[in-house]
């Protein structure tokens, strides 16, 4: 009962993982490229929210200084995350990028199909 | 600052002339002539650098020069002690002769690619000076893989499939043993004696028995040129290189560096006290005594004579391993006397090879019926270099026999002067009758087609009458060398 | 000047970036070559300086826009990165020469403006690594420096780079992924996210809470270990390497997986080591078997590689395992062998790819096949090759024989007789490797393909000559590289023996 309380309590976390893990299980199962960066895109959501989480302090207001709060949420990892978003975006763009130039070379973005075509030595 | 002349200076020099000439070789290989005299000129030098480094030495100086530091506690340093002269000098000598038997040899079987050959070759003696001059472990583990390196080029000279099997076999033995085994050797000993400078009485007093007999198995299986069984399989593959270079290997460099380091290790980092007082060289005694029996039976078995030399090659190079385990100063003096006395010996079983070959094609020495008759000059030289293998007077083996058997018996091994005996015997079962078949037997008739049968090219006959001519000499001088090795264990009275 | 001076450890990042901006305004690829080779040029004399002052002064604490760390980002410096960045800078600065004509040679005309803005923004990202002392910034450059690299491999001639960089993105995002997750826990455990603030706060915080520490210390070993191709996650390497364009492999090879074994080893000694000694926990003896593994595994497969590319790939993977293997050892003489052997293999395979580069140059292959003979046409090139092939065996008068020499010290020191004849015998497989590659080259009559080949211009010559030196030289004088290596172990250790 005390591992269900737990987990309901922190179903947050529990998205996180379950986020993290499936979003890896895509980059690993699928052979579509495009399919690969979405589960990459999911995989780095994840992450994502695994710093956000703590960063809610229960009781805590919005981080603006004000003299009639003493409890403030933490903004430091909502800087660390759009970093992060940003460092995200400019993967999954260059991984299209990618994508798009595999395509005009091998004539399909799926990585079992690619590997047919020029096999590995 | 040392200056050119001092013993310091001498020792750089020396190190310089060999290095020095394998750069100036190939500018004349237009020119052969010229190109010969360059090594002619520098073996010349180099013995003459050696001879005046000798002079002090005998005098119980100990010249040597400090060196680049490397790592903390390790540098490339050169001492010059007894055992290491007596090295550079058999080396630093027998280059000439080889030198003036090669022109010989590779102009009359009209061989390619000569100028890398006397590249190779000067560089092969400037790292044997180097091993022989080392004053720690690492710079002769330095000079030691050179040395490898630059001989096999000259292994592999003939470049066909059969060659490169051969050289591959060759590296891998070499190379391998000592990275496997000697390195870390060098290393272990590093870490437990805070050093790796040869000391008079050794570095690692102190160690434990098992330790030490351990680290001595490292050393001497490291050292794949000293030839033990069973890292002694490069050296009858290495005889598919032509005879000259299978005259270096045996005589001259390679093998005696593995020996020659073998000694050094066991009288300097060990010390002869602190190994047979924790009984680290008893297993040694052994197995090289074994080695010694072996491969004097395979050697009976070989047809072919250059491999049959390499078996006699191996079970003369465990005598020299088996006086080092001894470990008393006699069967070291007995062991350094050997080195000079078997290279002797065993270059001029080499150069008669060679000759055979040259002047009648012939390798199996089944064909070798009658040739005495028509090279009896070979053949004699041939009939001093087996004497004085097997160790009869009036020729140099006999003394090193004889003072090995002194050190067995100093040690109480018995068993060994049993040993050496029984190996005598089987030396005269291996080498006799070639000289009895090329003198006694009759020349086959000649064939059409066979090879005029003369004697061998003017250069080789000289270079062969020189080296038997030294296993006589040396019977009579073997007292100047016994001096000089007495020198080991008497404490030095200067340096510089 | 000492304004300048002081601000050095911001411009050793900041003038890269620039440069990386100015380029991509850039339409030719020659205006683009001389601002690249301008500042490739100055980078080591910042790191020179740098590292200069860590040695003498003590570590250099720069706090980047006047914020006091732990709230800001500090940029620290001591001999451990200073080694880094010096050894990141130089072998940028050896490659822009060779670039000149390598570059010409492998990429389009229209693209070669991209080219270098991309290697600049490559090389910002490898300086930031190892210049910065806060965890986040690192993963930040790393993400700058993989990215580009990305892009720089992608431009290889062959069209297999495209998928070799697709899954080089993968991995290599999935792991600074991890890294991250890694930096999040520790964040939340200590509240900061400077790596020596965090050092001094994690002993308390592994207190309260073990658990935690212990999952950041496997997110940020498995994250970096994707990074550095640290044996089975190297999948990437090997590709990656073979496709492409010559100057992006020697710069990468030399560099970028060494960046990545700096940064775990500041994390597992300078924050996780403050907290629990790090011989003792099993990520120790983990990080050990891989590293032998590597060493081993990686070898074998190099030994029946046909293109010579492929085969350094491979080798690199091993010798990386040789790097990971001091960390594992974890004492003083195990981990100086792990740093000197950081900046000597940079040389070495510098030297070996950038040899391999110039053969490519002229005859368009690098397959072993059609490099039969080539030592007689290339002397040179060849040369330098085997030289660095000899230090990679570890032959004595070789940077590669000091390597050895520590790490076998090293695993003496530790008792591991089994380590000590596992790191000897893996040079065994050097030698066929290389021995295989020498004979080849050597001694083989010249083929066809070798036959037009000559040893390339001066500008590809002379930085494979360099470096060739700089093999042997640092083989004998090796008070820069392993005596500042030594500093560097015992600074990492902090007293441990």
């Amino acid at each position: 009962m005390e591992a269900v309380h737990t987990l309901i309590n922190h179903y947050n976390y529990v998205i996180t993982i379950f986020l993290m893990v499936g979003g890896l299980y895509i980059v690993i199962a699928r052979g579509n490229m495009v399919k690969k960066l979405v589960g990459l895109s999911i995989f780095q959501t994840s992450v994502y929210l695994l710093f956000i989480s703590p960063a809610k302090i229960l009781g805590g207001t919005a981080p603006i200084l004000d003299p009639a709060y003493s409890v403030y949420s933490n903004p430091l990892p909502h800087v660390l995350i759009l970093t992060a978003i940003v460092v995200g975006v400019a993967t999954i763009a260059l991984g299209l990028a990618l994508t798009v130039r595999i395509n005009e070379a091998y004539g399909t973005i799926d990585e079992d199909e690619v590997l047919e075509k020029d096999p590995e030595p | 600052m040392s200056t050119i002349a001092s013993p310091a200076g001498l020792i750089l020099l020396a190190l310089a002339v060999p290095f020095a000439a394998s750069a100036v070789i190939p500018l004349f290989r237009r020119r052969p002539n010229l190109r010969e005299a360059v090594t002619l000129i520098a073996a010349a030098v180099l013995f003459a650098l050696v001879l005046a480094i000798a002079g002090p030495v005998m005098g119980d100086a100990r010249p040597q020069w400090a060196g680049i530091q490397v790592l903390p506690g390790v540098a490339i340093a050169f001492q010059v002690e007894p055992l290491g002269m007596l090295f550079a000098l058999v080396a630093s000598a027998l280059w000439i002769v080889n030198s003036i038997y090669s022109i010989g040899y590779m102009r009359a079987n009209d061989e390619p690619r000569q100028t890398g050959y006397y590249v190779c070759f000067a560089l092969a003696l400037g790292s044997t000076i180097g091993i022989a001059f080392s004053a720690n472990l690492f710079t002769m583990f330095l000079f030691y893989e050179a040395l490898t390196l630059s001989t096999f080029p000259l292994v592999t000279h003939h470049r066909d499939a059969e060659a490169m099997r051969s050289g591959r076999l060759y590296l891998l033995l070499l190379l391998g043993s000592s990275l496997l085994l000697f390195l870390p050797a060098i290393i272990i000993t590093f870490m437990l004696a805070g050093t790796v400078r040869f000391e008079p009485g050794g570095i690692l007093a102190g160690t434990g028995g098992t330790l030490l007999a351990v680290l001595l198995g490292l050393y001497v299986f490291g050292i794949g040129k000293a030839a033990v069984m069973p890292l002694h399989r490069w050296l009858p593959a290495a005889m598919v290189a032509p005879t000259p270079v299978s005259a270096l290997l045996h005589a001259v460099a390679v093998v005696k560096a593995g020996v020659f380091c073998v000694v050094k290790i066991v009288v300097y980092v060990f010390g002869l006290e602190t190994l047979a007082a924790a009984g680290a060289n008893d297993w040694l005694v052994y197995v090289g005594s074994a080695s010694l029996l072996l491969a004097s039976c395979i050697a009976l078995t070989r047809d072919n004579l250059k491999a049959r030399l390499a078996y006699s090659t191996i079970s003369q190079l465990a005598y020299i391993v088996v006086g080092a385990a001894l470990a008393n100063a006699t069967s070291i003096a007995g062991s350094g006397l050997h080195i000079a006395t078997h290279a002797v010996g065993k270059i001029t079983l080499f150069f008669c090879a060679g000759a055979i070959y040259t002047a009648l094609h012939k390798t199996e020495i089944s064909d070798m019926a009658g040739i005495g008759r028509k090279m009896p000059v070979t053949m004699t030289a041939f009939l001093i270099g087996s004497l004085s293998i097997i160790g009869l007077p009036p020729f140099a083996g006999t003394w090193s026999k004889w003072v090995l058997a002194l050190g067995a018996l100093d040690a109480g091994y018995v068993s060994v002067v049993a040993v050496l005996m029984i190996s005598s015997l089987l030396n005269v079962a291996y080498l006799l009758p070639i000289v009895a078949r090329a003198f006694f037997l009759p020349l086959p008739e000649p064939s059409a087609g066979a090879a005029k049968l003369q004697e061998a090219p003017a250069p080789c006959l000289v270079a062969l009458c020189v080296t038997a001519a030294l296993c006589i000499v040396l019977f009579f001088q073997a007292g100047v060398i016994e001096n000089l090795l007495a020198g080991i264990f008497a404490s030095p009275s200067s340096t510089g | 000047m000492s304004q300048l001076i002081a601000q050095l450890p911001a411009l050793q990042v900041v003038v890269p970036l620039l440069g990386a901006v100015l380029v991509a305004f850039c339409r030719g690829g020659r205006t683009a070559y001389f601002v690249s080779l301008l500042v490739s040029l100055l980078m080591p004399v910042v790191s020179g300086l740098l590292l200069w002052q860590a040695i003498i002064a003590g570590p250099i604490s720069y706090h980047l826009g006047g914020w006091q760390p732990p709230w800001g980002i500090e940029y620290h410096i001591d001999v451990f990165n200073g080694l880094v960045l010096m050894m990141v800078s130089a072998v940028g600065a050896l490659v822009m020469p060779f670039a000149w004509r390598s570059v010409a040679d492998e990429i389009d005309e229209d693209k070669q403006a991209w080219f270098y803005c991309m290697y600049l923004l490559c090389l910002t990202g490898l300086l930031g690594i190892a210049a910065t002392g806060d965890a986040f910034n690192a993963f930040v450059f790393l993400e700058i420096s993989s990215l580009s690299a990305y892009v720089l491999i992608a431009l290889g001639r062959d069209r297999r780079a495209l998928l070799a960089a697709f899954r080089y993105l993968i991995m290599g995002t999935i792991g600074a992924t991890f890294y991250v997750i890694g930096i999040g826990l520790l964040y939340v455990v200590t509240g900061s996210l400077n790596i020596v603030d965090i050092g001094s706060r994690i002993a308390g915080a592994a207190a309260v809470y073990p658990h935690a520490v212990i999952a950041a210390l496997a997110f940020i070993t498995v994250g970096l270990g994707l990074k550095l191709a640290l044996f089975p996650l190297h999948v990437w390497l090997p590709n990656a390497y073979t496709y492409a364009p010559s100057v992006v492999t020697a710069f990468m090879a030399a560099t970028a997986t060494k960046v990545a074994i700096y940064l775990l080893a500041r994390f597992a000694f300078g924050v996780f080591g403050q907290a629990f000694d790090f011989r003792t926990l099993p990520v120790a003896d983990i990080i050990l078997v891989l590293s032998v593994a590597a060493m081993f595994v990686a070898a074998f497969v190099a030994i029946s590689e046909t293109d010579l590319k492929r085969m350094l790939a491979y080798s690199s993977v091993s010798q990386i395992g040789y790097i990971t293997l001091g960390i594992g050892i974890a004492n003083k003489p195990g981990l100086t062998g792990s740093i000197v052997h950081l900046v000597n293999h940079a040389m070495m395979k510098g030297a070996l790819f950038l040899a391999l580069g110039a053969v490519v140059y002229r005859i368009g292959s690098a397959r072993l096949s059609d490099l039969a003979g080539i030592g007689r046409r290339m002397p040179w090139t060849m040369t330098a090759f085997t030289i660095a092939g000899f230090g990679l065996i570890g032959t004595p008068g070789t940077v590669g024989f000091i390597s050895k020499w520590y790490l076998v010290a090293g695993a003496f020191a530790a008792g591991q007789w089994v380590l000590v004849f596992l790191i000897v015998g893996s040079s065994l497989l050097a030698l066929v490797y290389v021995g295989r590659a020498v004979e080849v080259i050597w001694f083989r009559d010249t083929g066809p393909a070798a036959a037009r080949a000559t040893d390339p211009p001066p500008s590809m010559l002379a930085p494979i000559l360099l470096l060739m030196a700089a093999v042997v030289y640092f083989g004998v004088e090796t008070s820069l590289t392993a005596g500042i290596a030594e500093r560097a172990a015992a600074l990492l250790l902090g007293g441990l023996p």
